[in-house]
């Protein structure tokens, strides 16, 4: 469904952060995309959606090819109209108009007669918003907002839906949540989506494939069970060791090496 | 109480709803494109005079009509696109180069704007005062109260209440506009966060078009309606413009609502300070209510105040 093949994104026409990224986004499938802070996860999505160029960013080289069309450096309001819709990191709702109102900025470019029945199907999801729909959002907790940014993509009917980062600042409890519904629409509504997670458990416990990147390029992929049984990966990114044994220096060596065999 | 004092209250109270009405609507063009571009545009008066221009010219060319209602009505609706064109093409030439740059040289630009526009409207139309061919508010015999004991009857002029009905009808569309429309929501949102609403699919260049259009539409009816009140079309029109600017702070510069009511609340203190204390106090009133509420109210009586969870 989207493949995005070697691109390269660079900020302000110097700084490089995607240093050919490729990967593949399969229809109907939950793919999550992993890494530590500043790998490119959230530049990869916005190099997707368009969002780049308000931030002087640019594709100057490789291809996004979305059913086949190539749509780099596109108008992001092209890029949602063709059906790709981001969810931005830290929830970004409107937070002078009420529920409802986002979400009915939410299906800006959805066609007005089905909203009605799409209003009902994101509060089917997510009751708490149908409890507090006049309300101002600016005034919701963390997790409601977060529900209300979810909510809104759901307005637009995207065939890819991309999230960045849904769990963060979240208490456990909600993480879960929240991550249940994603699945939940991914099954239900048979939604593409491509998920930017640093909470890497939790990614990989709904996720169908992952990519895990670093530093502008991805270093390893795979399935989740698969990704759950690499050493570095457990290590690194779920924070499970062996128990009793004392980490060594030379095993964090063993890490830096393959990192670099790998990239 | 003596009956002179109770007509020269009428009286004021009369002139001041007017007046508030023409400063609410002059104002709610600032606040929209502030809400929309945090740019306070000092171009607006001009974009009265270049709409009230526009009118006249088109009443001008439109007078050999039989009917002056049917003028009148097609005058209007010519007015109103080509204003619409004005603020399209304002947003296109001169505000859209500078999206990214920073607000204070927006502002500064506005500046520019407004003697630019001036210029062009005295090379088309000239220096002198130009007197509505046709009466765009048919001209009623005043209505009259005559209160025992008082020396003169108070005259009324019906023209007073049919702008603020205009007045009140734009107003009252706008915020319609604003919390039903799907554009209207996204001009809201826009407002909130560009960067958001660019991932709902909004654009940003049509938002950004539409919001100069409806500011240039509620600056071209209020400079048509000073051209009726003060007889024609002049280089003065701008002058009330400037009126617009405590308004808006002091009803919050963000806020519709505070436009409105703070339009109607400079009004009655220009009106009343003069009226009743000094006739030299109208320009300055305003100002000193306004020290006073900001000491207060720092954002105005309804600005928008930066919402924190805690």
């Amino acid at each position: 469904m989207l493949s995005l093949n070697n691109i390269e994104v660079i900020y302000n026409d110097v700084i490089l952060v995607l240093k050919g990224l490729s990967l593949q986004v399969e229809q109907g499938s939950i793919v999550a995309l992993l890494g530590a802070n500043g790998a490119g996860k959230s530049t990869t999505l916005k190099s997707i959606s368009g969002l780049l160029r308000p931030e002087n960013g640019e594709v100057t080289d490789g291809t996004i090819l979305y059913e086949g069309k190539p749509i780099q450096n596109r108008e992001p309001s092209e890029i949602v109209r063709a059906g790709i819709f981001q969810v931005m990191e830290g929830r970004r709702v409107f937070e002078h108009l009420t529920v409802e109102e986002n979400l009915r900025a939410g299906g800006y470019t959805a066609d007005d007669g089905g909203a009605a029945q799409r209003m009902k199907l994101v509060y089917d999801y997510f009751p708490r918003l149908a409890e507090r729909r006049q309300q101002v959002a600016g005034f919701l907790s963390g997790g409601e907002q977060q529900m209300l940014a979810i909510g809104r993509a759901l307005m637009a009917q995207p065939r890819l839906m991309m999230l960045d980062e849904p769990s963060l600042g979240l208490a456990p409890m909600l993480v879960q949540n929240i991550f249940q519904i994603i699945k939940r629409i991914n099954e239900e509504q048979g939604m593409t989506i491509l998920l930017v997670e640093q909470n890497a458990n939790i990614a990989l416990s709904i996720a169908h494939y992952a990519y895990i990147m670093e530093n502008g390029r991805v270093v390893l992929e795979g399935k989740p069970q698969d990704l759950r049984e690499n050493a570095d990966v457990r290590e690194f990114y779920l924070g499970l060791t062996e128990v009793g044994n004392r980490k060594s220096y030379r095993e964090v060596k063993h890490y830096k090496r393959r990192k670099r065999w790998l990239s | 109480m003596n009956p002179d004092e109770i007509l020269k209250f009428l009286r004021l109270t009369y002139t001041a709803l007017s007046d508030g009405a023409l400063l609410a609507l002059i104002a709610l063009a600032l606040v929209l494109i502030y809400k929309a571009t945090d740019v306070i545009n000092f171009a607006n008066g001009e974009f009265m005079l270049v709409g009230g221009y526009i009118g006249y010219q088109l009443l001008v060319w439109l007078q050999v009509i039989e009917s002056p209602s049917v003028a009148v009505l097609l005058a209007v609706i010519g007015m109103v696109v080509a204003t619409t064109l004005v603020g399209v093409l304002v947003e296109r030439l001169v505000l859209r180069p500078l999206i990214g740059e920073p607000i204070i040289s927006v502002i500064m630009v506005t500046i520019g704007l407004s003697n630019v526009m001036q210029a062009i409207v005295g090379l088309i139309w000239g220096k002198n005062p130009r007197p509505l061919p046709i009466d765009i508010i048919p001209r009623f015999s005043p209505f009259r109260i005559e209160l025992e004991g008082a020396r003169r009857p108070l005259n009324l002029l019906p023209d007073t209440l049919i702008i603020l009905v205009i007045a009140f009808i734009l107003v009252g569309g706008l915020l319609l506009f604003f919390s039903r429309s799907k554009h209207g929501i996204a001009m809201r949102a826009t407002a909130d966060d560009q960067q958001a609403a660019m991932s709902m699919g909004i654009s940003i260049r049509f938002i950004f078009a539409l919001t100069w259009s409806l500011a240039a539409i509620a600056a071209a009816v209020a400079g048509l309606i000073i051209a009726h009140v003060t007889n024609g079309v002049s280089g003065d029109i701008p002058g009330v413009g400037l009126r617009a600017f405590p308004v808006i702070i002091l009803g919050g510069l963000d806020s519709i609502a505070g436009a409105i009511i703070g339009g109607f609340a400079i009004a009655f203190i220009e009106t009343f300070a003069s009226g009743y204390i000094d006739p030299g106090l109208k320009t300055v009133s305003p100002y000193l209510v306004l020290l006073i509420v900001l000491m207060i109210k720092p954002y105005g009586l309804f600005g928008q105040k930066r919402i924190e969870r805690v």
